[in-house]
């Protein structure tokens, strides 16, 4: 899934690499952190322009699918070892949060 | 299954580290099989404690204690403490530096989302001294 989810919005995998087969759901918008750890759900694809490690943190305690980083935002380093630790992917692309969720619509998440 | 504790340490300002004890919190959890949903609870419970104590205080702590019927989780910190609980108790109020809420924290969804997670939530604080959160979710 998130393989074909790279493919669509033309993204990078930055961290997570291995995970390239998870599944993901639902698709959750937002950089305020506690709002994201009270709305967004298991296995959401989470698209944030927040580029520290503690998005890892909140990914994983949520166990959300993915992490996607709109406009060619760049990552943290330590953001995306810890992400590789927790077996979070990150993916990147050039495309703003609104064009990546129409994209992902089209690939049937959040249905 | 006996009273198990565990604790955890939290350092003030350690953004990097932030959210480290959640995660063990929830690992426990998960290897003592509790449900998913209780543990998803504690998880976003114990993650805005702990971010409180990194953002807020002058470092602080946090137990688990997990019995045959409850979870509890206390978040002990050294102050500065809350000098009014009810205002911090509203959603959106926050006392967060620019530059914590440019990372994205200090919403002022932290107490509210604690609350809502728990079964039984209190919060304790002198200024000066500083906060103890307790709160109780029941298996």
């Amino acid at each position: 899934m998130i393989n074909q989810i790279c493919e669509k919005i033309n993204a990078r995998v930055l961290a997570g690499a291995n995970q390239s087969h998870r599944e993901v759901k639902g698709v959750y918008i937002c950089d305020l952190l506690s709002w994201v750890m009270s709305h967004a759900k298991k296995d959401d694809v989470w698209i944030t322009v927040m580029s520290h490690a503690n998005v890892v943190a909140v990914a994983s305690l949520l166990d959300l699918g993915c992490i996607i980083v709109p406009e060619d935002i760049q990552m943290d380093q330590d953001a995306l070892i810890k992400a590789e630790e927790e077996g979070i992917p990150i993916l990147s692309t050039s495309m703003n949060a609104y064009d990546i969720a129409v994209e992902l619509n089209k690939l049937g998440l959040g249905k | 299954m006996d009273v198990m504790q565990y604790n955890f340490n939290v350092e003030k300002d350690d953004f990097d580290r932030a959210g480290e004890a959640s995660s063990n919190i929830k690992k426990i959890l998960r290897q003592l099989g509790i449900d998913a949903a209780i543990i998803r609870r504690i998880a976003i419970a114990t993650y805005e404690a702990e971010i409180n104590i990194v953002i807020h205080s002058l470092g602080g702590e946090i137990d688990l204690e997990v019995d045959p019927s409850s979870i509890k989780i206390i978040a002990r910190d050294k102050g500065p403490g809350i000098a009014n609980i009810e205002l911090a108790m509203q959603a959106g109020y926050s006392t967060a530096s620019d530059k914590v809420r440019e990372m994205g924290f200090g919403a002022g969804m932290g107490l509210p989302n604690m609350k809502k997670c728990s079964d039984k939530f209190e919060v304790e604080s002198e200024l000066g001294k500083g906060t103890t959160i307790s709160m109780i979710m029941f298996i």
